[in-house]
């Protein structure tokens, strides 16, 4: 993050530097070839001047001379006059054709120049040894019709210096035609030009330079330029083909302001250029870079030096904002790790930054506050819930209390034997099965479903089996007992509740068997010879709903042997993981397979056989069976 | 224009004490021992068109074949076959056809070395003035210099061109401002001074003499011919000499750039290095324009005969003498 800040602001400084130089730069460069054109315009307006005032001389002495041929005297006359009058002009010849001047010679060209000391020499120019004709002051101005300065060339007689001749052609008429007739000349030095272009460029900003109409140096820093190279060959010798091109603009007469190559004034460089027009000549005025930008660079350097410091403080600054941003959220991911753990009360420090981390600082506090009575609720729940449990277990434990327990009940009765067992679902279920004497030869026995599960059910089978036990002890007949008990049930039977009953009154001394059947799984016989079939009991309704329902007894006759199976419907249907019943038929199977037949066996096989159906599946209901035995006497 | 008056009388009194030194050197060196004391004049102001004497003499090759050597500043002001005929100098350089035509004027010269095979001599036009080949010349101004005209003017022969001719000085200015259509031009002079000044070469047409069969090879070495008679060996040795010279200029070129700078800036005639550098490597193209191995200083006889043929034809000379009198093969033995 604070690198992305830092790299950001790195981004908008540079830009803004490399902006603000090159902003500069154009800037200096606008103003550099501004004032370059000014100073160049004004010099150049000046030597005009100065090279148009010489140009007048030789002119007029030439348009005199097309008049006619004058005598010697008064031409070397004319050419002094020109001399006295013109101290910017050295020497001046009037030079004519073969034989024009005079018949017999060939060559005529009086010349008259200034001496060592002011004086002025006359002499006479031409020779075998010195063919003015040929020469290209003379040549050129004849071949071309006009008036024109020649390339510059050091002269040995006037001290070495660098002079340029102007060469005025004149004319004749001949019958009407015109006819060339020679040359008058106006020399000059060119060291007057050569400290003007000098001058044009303050030392320490650059130099000026001056080029001939064929590209040579004539003034230049580097002395061994002069008149030696020209812009061409310094363009040849560094295949420079841009400056080539510079230079032939320059003889053009072009104007202009252009980047130099490195090799040019030993470093990158810009120059402005303008033509000398009298001449054909052209100036340049040459700018380093390096001088040019000098005040950019120390611009830089300052304002890299801010940038760079400012960049220190920011870098300082964004470490201290971020880290009071991230203090408090680092505060809050340890303390939520602490909470994550489970301690509830830990310490969150208050914020007061008025922003999105106070919001969510107070967030969490309240977060924390919510967790902590969210665990306090479920712990109360969790204790209630508990509570109800260990009542429900004692409920359970009651209920079970309720039902006999001890075998054998009747040990003195060796007439018959009976067992029971009650296996309870994990909930609290309503099976009952109850037995007791009414007198010396009956016993009673009963066995029951309430329906639904849970506390209700618990009552309601307590309910039941006190009044079966109340009612069936003065009973004679089990229907009519039953009859009795549904009517108790039925009163005030608000919950709706309804409980499934058979029960019996065998006469342990004959055999006899009075049984009815209120709802309830029809009972199983397993006859002293083996077989094992239903008692086909007639059907009765279930007891609690119906007031006036009416019951049958069923009278049977045991034989010594036989033996009664009650048992509820969590026998049959105990369900398997394949949520497959365990069938009435299973039932009948397991009581066949029993190799023993005492009750408490067969019960126990009946359990045994019911589990292993079942497996891991949970036990949903309660498992009740009840055997007995008749033995007779 | 005081200037070459100047030039010229210093230069003949130079030219005067360089030349009564050496009437008195050769008896002195002599004497010395074994060392032929000889003077060699190049026939034009220093510059690379002789850097194989140049580089000869720095080098030392010319000690190496017995031979103490001076050279003398050539130029204008000294004209080669007026120092060999005054006996101011042995050797010389000249254009071939220019030595056929001294021959006849009884100055006894022979050729001693052919250094250059093929014809440096060009006209040189703009295009800007419609002239792309030979028949554009037709009724052009044309520049000559006053020497050299035999070629250009077989060569307007052989078009059947008729050209106003100017006489040509020693500069291209007239060229270059316009005075003139075409000029004459050494290719490795005067075209590169053309092209130095600012003209392109795309700008330019050039015919090449030796492309329109007037092939005159220039530069050979010349020595009178009494000279050669009384020491044919030291003769035939300041050739090999000299070859060993161009053969060392072209393989170590830059080498012989400071020499021939060196011979130029003690001249003063000016001159930068960059045209030196365009003109050896010219002079390569003209010395050796075939192959490298090409042995330096042959005369070939087909060139002799086109060269002499047409200068009788023009009647610069009347007589063709055999090519036995007037070449020495030194350079082919060897």
């Amino acid at each position: 993050m604070s690198l992305f800040i830092l790299t950001a602001a790195a981004v908008i400084f540079i830009a803004a530097f490399g902006y603000s130089s090159y902003y500069f730069r154009n800037q200096i460069l606008a103003n550099v070839e501004k004032n370059a054109e000014a100073v160049t315009m004004a010099t150049v307006s000046k030597i005009e001047v100065v090279l148009g005032g010489v140009e007048k001389v030789p002119s007029f002495l030439a348009r005199n001379l097309q008049g006619g041929r004058p005598t010697l005297p008064s031409l070397q006359k004319q050419i002094i006059d020109l001399l006295q009058t013109n101290p910017e002009i050295f020497g001046s010849a009037v030079a004519y054709e073969p034989f024009a001047f005079d018949k017999k010679s060939m060559y005529f060209a009086p010349y008259i120049c200034r001496g060592g000391y002011g004086g002025l020499v006359p002499s006479f120019l031409g020779g075998e040894d010195y063919q003015y004709f040929f020469l290209d002051w003379y040549q050129i101005p004849k071949e071309l019709g006009k008036a024109v300065w020649s390339e510059p060339y050091f002269d040995e007689g006037a001290g070495n210096i660098m002079m340029s001749t102007y060469s005025v052609p004149f004319y004749n008429f001949k019958e009407g035609e015109k006819v060339f007739t020679g040359i008058v000349t106006a020399d000059i030095s060119l060291e007057w030009l050569k400290e003007i272009i000098e001058k044009l460029t303050p030392h320490q900003a650059g130099y000026s330079f001056l080029i001939s109409r064929n590209g040579v140096f004539v003034s230049h820093p580097d002395k061994d330029y002069i008149m030696r190279e020209s812009i061409f060959s310094i363009a040849e010798a560094n295949q420079d083909a841009s400056l080539r091109e510079i230079g032939r603009d320059m003889l053009r007469g072009g104007k202009g302001f252009v980047t130099l190559n490195r090799h040019f004034a030993g470093q990158k460089a810009w120059m402005y250029y303008a033509p000398l027009p009298s001449l054909g000549w052209s100036i340049g005025l040459v700018f380093p870079e390096e001088k040019l930008f000098a005040g950019i660079s120390r611009l830089k350097v300052v304002i890299l030096g801010i940038g760079g410091a400012g960049f220190l403080a920011l870098l300082v600054v964004i470490f201290v904002i971020s880290g009071t941003i991230t203090k408090p959220l680092r505060i809050l991911a340890d303390k939520a790790g602490e909470i994550a753990r489970g301690n509830l009360e830990v310490e969150v420090p208050p914020v007061r930054s008025h922003d999105e981390v106070e919001v969510l600082s107070h967030s969490f506090k309240n977060m924390q506050v919510a967790l902590k009575e969210y665990i306090a609720n479920l712990a109360e729940t969790t204790a209630a819930k508990e509570r109800i449990e260990s009542e429900l277990k004692i409920a359970r434990t009651i209920q079970m209390s309720f039902l006999p327990k001890r075998f054998p009940p009747f040990p003195e009765k060796e007439e018959f034997e009976i067992f029971a067992a009650l296996e309870p679902a994990k909930e609290v279920g309503g099976d009952l099965y109850d037995f007791f004497l009414i007198d010396d030869e009956h016993v009673f026995f009963s066995i029951g479903d309430v329906s639904g599960k849970g506390v209700p059910a618990a009552l309601f089978m307590a309910v039941t089996k006190t009044l079966i036990k109340g009612i069936a002890s003065q009973a004679v007949f089990p229907s009519l007992a039953l009859e009795q008990v549904n009517q108790e049930l039925c009163k005030d039977n608000e919950s709706s509740m309804f409980v499934t009953v058979c029960c019996g009154i065998l006469n342990f001394r004959t055999g006899e068997l009075l049984f009815s059947n209120a709802g309830h799984n029809l009972p199983v016989v397993i006859h002293a010879a083996g077989a094992v079939d239903w008692l086909n009991s007639p059907e009765g309704f279930l007891l609690g709903v119906m007031e006036d329902a009416h019951y049958e007894t069923l009278r049977l006759k045991l034989n010594p042997g036989d033996t009664l199976i009650l048992y509820t419907d969590g026998v049959t249907e105990a369900m398997n993981d394949r949520k497959e019943f365990f069938t009435d038929q299973a039932l009948l199977r397991t009581l066949a397979a029993c190799q023993e037949r005492d009750p408490e066996a067969l019960v126990a096989g009946v359990m045994k056989a019911v589990k292993e159906f079942a497996g891991p599946e949970p036990q949903s209901d309660d498992i009740t069976v009840l055997a007995l035995r008749y033995r007779g006497r | 224009m005081r200037t070459r008056e100047g030039i010229l009388t210093r230069s003949v009194l130079v030219a005067a004490v360089v030349a009564s030194l050496l009437i008195i050197l050769p008896g002195l060196a002599a004497a010395a021992g074994e060392l032929r004391t000889m003077t060699f004049i190049p026939q034009w102001l220093p510059q690379a068109q002789f850097a194989g004497c140049y580089v000869a003499f720095e080098k030392g090759f010319y000690r190496e074949e017995g031979i103490d050597l001076k050279i003398l500043k050539g130029g204008p002001d000294a004209p080669a076959a007026a120092m060999l005929a005054s006996r101011r100098a042995d050797f010389t350089t000249m254009f071939l056809s220019e030595a056929l035509q001294h021959r006849e004027k009884q100055l006894p010269i022979v050729n001693i070395g052919q250094i250059m095979q093929r014809s440096g001599f060009i006209l040189v036009a703009k295009k800007g003035r419609g002239i792309n080949k030979p028949a554009d010349l037709n009724q052009k101004k044309v520049s000559l210099w006053p020497n050299f005209q035999v070629q250009p003017q077989a060569f307007f022969r052989k078009y059947g061109l008729s050209v106003k001719t100017v006489v040509q000085g020693a500069t291209v200015n007239l060229f270059l401002r316009g005075g003139v259509d075409a000029a004459s031009a050494m290719w490795y002079n005067e075209y590169h001074t053309i092209i130095n000044a600012g003209v392109n070469e795309d700008e330019l047409t050039t015919f090449f003499f030796d492309q329109h069969g007037l092939n005159f090879p220039e530069d050979g070495i010349y020595v009178l011919k009494e000279t050669y008679e009384r020491d044919p060996e030291g003769c035939c040795r300041f050739a090999r000499a000299t070859r060993k010279g161009w053969e060392y200029a072209f393989a170590h070129p830059e080498e012989a750039l400071d020499v021939v700078m060196k011979y130029i800036n003690a001249a003063h005639t000016g001159g930068n290095r960059v045209h030196q550098r365009w003109m050896l490597t010219r002079m390569k193209d003209l010395i050796q324009p075939g192959d490298a191995r090409d042995r330096i200083g042959i005369l070939n006889p087909g060139d002799y005969a086109a060269v002499a043929g047409a200068l009788q034809k023009s009647g610069l000379i009347k007589t063709v003498i055999p090519l036995d009198e007037f070449y020495v093969p030194c350079l082919e033995k060897h």
